[in-house]
């Protein structure tokens, strides 16, 4: 099974001409299918960049990323990623049915077929009855989970999500980090997530992905051992403890390299 | 979600009512009061049996007036949007074409109306239309560009995440985009579509034509006559307007707060 990763990133560099920035460097990363992998660094460490490039929205300078054997280009035109940004990004003129019908009318799926998908996907993320409703009607949790609906609609191999929760309270966040995690249980898929919240990371993944700045490297990998599902008690485990204390260990050993006002941003945006 | 009944709708436009009303008793009453010559300010009721005793010249005079300043307004705004969507398509276009529709919409471009008169025969409503075209043509391309222009990034990304081509980018993301901008120049290019034809017509045109005769009644000092006139553009003038506001809340479902004036 995990012969065939998902996701194949090789010696992935990509240097941004203005300024001429390293944003990554030699990055090598593969995930297995059904795999949860969160990538977590301060600002600047290129993890949103990262994602960019998994789903070919940036090209990366040198080195290849593989989705299913394919290219990233190729696994595009398959329709193979469902994204979720930070924002919800619904369209405003569509109501919540029919933002999530998007991807689904672009790849040509009959009327009826796409109402019975949006059902079932309304169902999926409790939203059920607000189908006919404005995404300004929503809260911003609501907005988040109909993002998620429409990224998942078409079961798309890779779900790529840059920071979904992060505009959202802690409350909210929480709660809708068990709904992830239950979809994700429910469907199978494979997952790349970004966050700035250690312990958003170690209570979602199977691996947590630690990078670090100038240029954007990957500094260690934290496979969590804790077992699915995940609950409201999994956040008191002794062993979530360690874990997050591990992840931030290896944010901290990076930040020794950094300047003191480097690191103190460094940390500030892991916590 | 105020989708509001009859009644709500009532009481909102009750204060904007209730100052026109007034408005129009303070005039009638300080005419009075003040002893105001006719031919300085006719008193709104005279202005009114002058609308009415008036109609069979006054009205279809409007009309007249009214085609052109329609015909003007489709083909302006027609024009102007598919520069418009020509520029947005290639950018450097816009690049070169943008600081010059600016400066060129700083132009009081309702001077050129006698000399469009000259190339046009003064006569016919197409001189009328021209001037209209050309007002209205500026706002409409500037504001339906920049709506063009104003899609969300992530948006565009996002499409670009499911493999849409750029004209389904266009046609799901850009044009949406840019619709509530396209209506909000629409509505000032209605009113600029009256204001030309009708300063058309001031410097020469039909009998038939409202500006023509607005312009001779106060020539032979017969106020209350071109009172009536102005009133008779006014209402067609308001009404291309709402015209326009009807279309967009046709078209334009999605976000009552955004609808506004």
């Amino acid at each position: 099974m995990s012969d065939q990763p998902v996701v194949r990133i090789e010696k992935v560099t990509k240097v941004f001409p203005r300024g001429n920035v390293t944003a990554l460097q030699d990055i090598e990363l593969d995930i297995a299918p059904g795999e949860f992998v969160s990538l977590i660094g301060p600002s600047g460490c290129g993890k949103s960049t990262l994602l960019r490039v998994i789903g070919d929205l940036i090209e990366p300078t040198e080195g290849a990323v593989t989705v299913n054997g394919k290219t990233a280009r190729a696994a595009r035109s398959d329709h193979d990623y469902g994204i979720v940004f930070q924002d919800a990004v619904l369209f405003d003129w569509r109501t919540v049915s029919k933002n999530i019908a998007v991807p689904l009318e672009l790849l040509g799926w009959s009327r009826d077929r796409r109402a019975k998908r949006v059902d079932e996907m309304l169902e999926l993320v409790e939203l059920s009855g607000f189908g006919d409703h404005h995404p300004w009607q929503l809260s911003g949790g609501m907005q988040q989970r109909v993002s998620i609906a429409r990224a998942l609609a078409f079961e798309p191999a890779l779900l790529l999500m840059d920071e979904p929760f992060g505009a959202l309270d802690e409350m909210t966040r929480e709660r809708l980090n068990l709904e992830l995690l239950s979809i994700w249980q429910q469907l199978g898929s494979t997952v790349v997530f970004v966050t700035h919240s250690i312990s958003e990371a170690v209570f979602l993944s199977t691996r947590v992905v630690v990078m670090s700045p100038r240029p954007g490297r990957i500094a260690g990998v934290v496979p969590v051992d804790l077992a699915y599902p995940r609950t409201v008690e999994t956040r008191e485990d002794p062993r979530f403890f360690e874990l997050v204390t591990q992840v931030r260990e290896l944010l901290r050993k990076r930040g020794e390299h950094l300047l003191p006002e480097e690191e103190a941003s460094l940390l500030e945006a892991a916590e | 979600m105020s989708v509001g009944t009859a009644g709500d709708k009532l009481v909102e436009w009750l204060p904007a009512i209730a100052v026109f009303v007034l408005g129009i008793a303070l005039w009638e009453g300080a005419i009075s009061a003040f002893h105001i010559q006719q031919f300085l300010l006719p008193r709104p009721t005279q202005i009114a049996s002058t609308f009415w005793t008036g109609r069979h010249q006054l009205w279809p005079a409007g009309w007249y007036t009214f085609k052109e300043a329609l015909g003007g307004f489709l083909v302006g705004s027609a024009l102007g949007v598919l520069v418009a969507t020509f520029v947005a398509r290639f950018e450097a276009l816009g690049t070169a074409l943008i600081p010059v529709a600016v400066a060129a919409s700083a132009i009081p471009i309702i001077a050129f109306a006698p000399i469009f008169n000259a190339w046009l025969n003064p006569l016919s409503p197409t001189s009328k239309m021209a001037i209209a075209a050309v007002l209205c043509f500026l706002p409409v391309l500037v504001n339906t560009l920049r709506g063009l222009q104003s899609a969300s990034p992530r948006q565009i990304e996002l499409m670009r995440s499911y493999a849409a081509s750029e004209r389904e980018i266009w046609r799901r993301v850009r044009v949406p985009t840019a619709l509530p901008y396209l209506f909000t120049a629409l509505k000032v290019a209605s009113v600029l579509a009256m204001i030309g034809a009708i300063v058309g017509e001031y410097f020469g045109g039909a009998f038939t034509a409202l500006g023509v005769l607005i312009r001779s009644d106060a020539q032979i000092l017969d106020f209350t006559h071109a009172w009536a006139g102005i009133l008779v553009a006014s209402l067609l003038g308001l009404s291309l307007y709402f015209g326009v506001v009807i279309v967009e809340r046709m078209v334009i479902r999605w976000a009552p707060e955004s609808r506004g004036s």
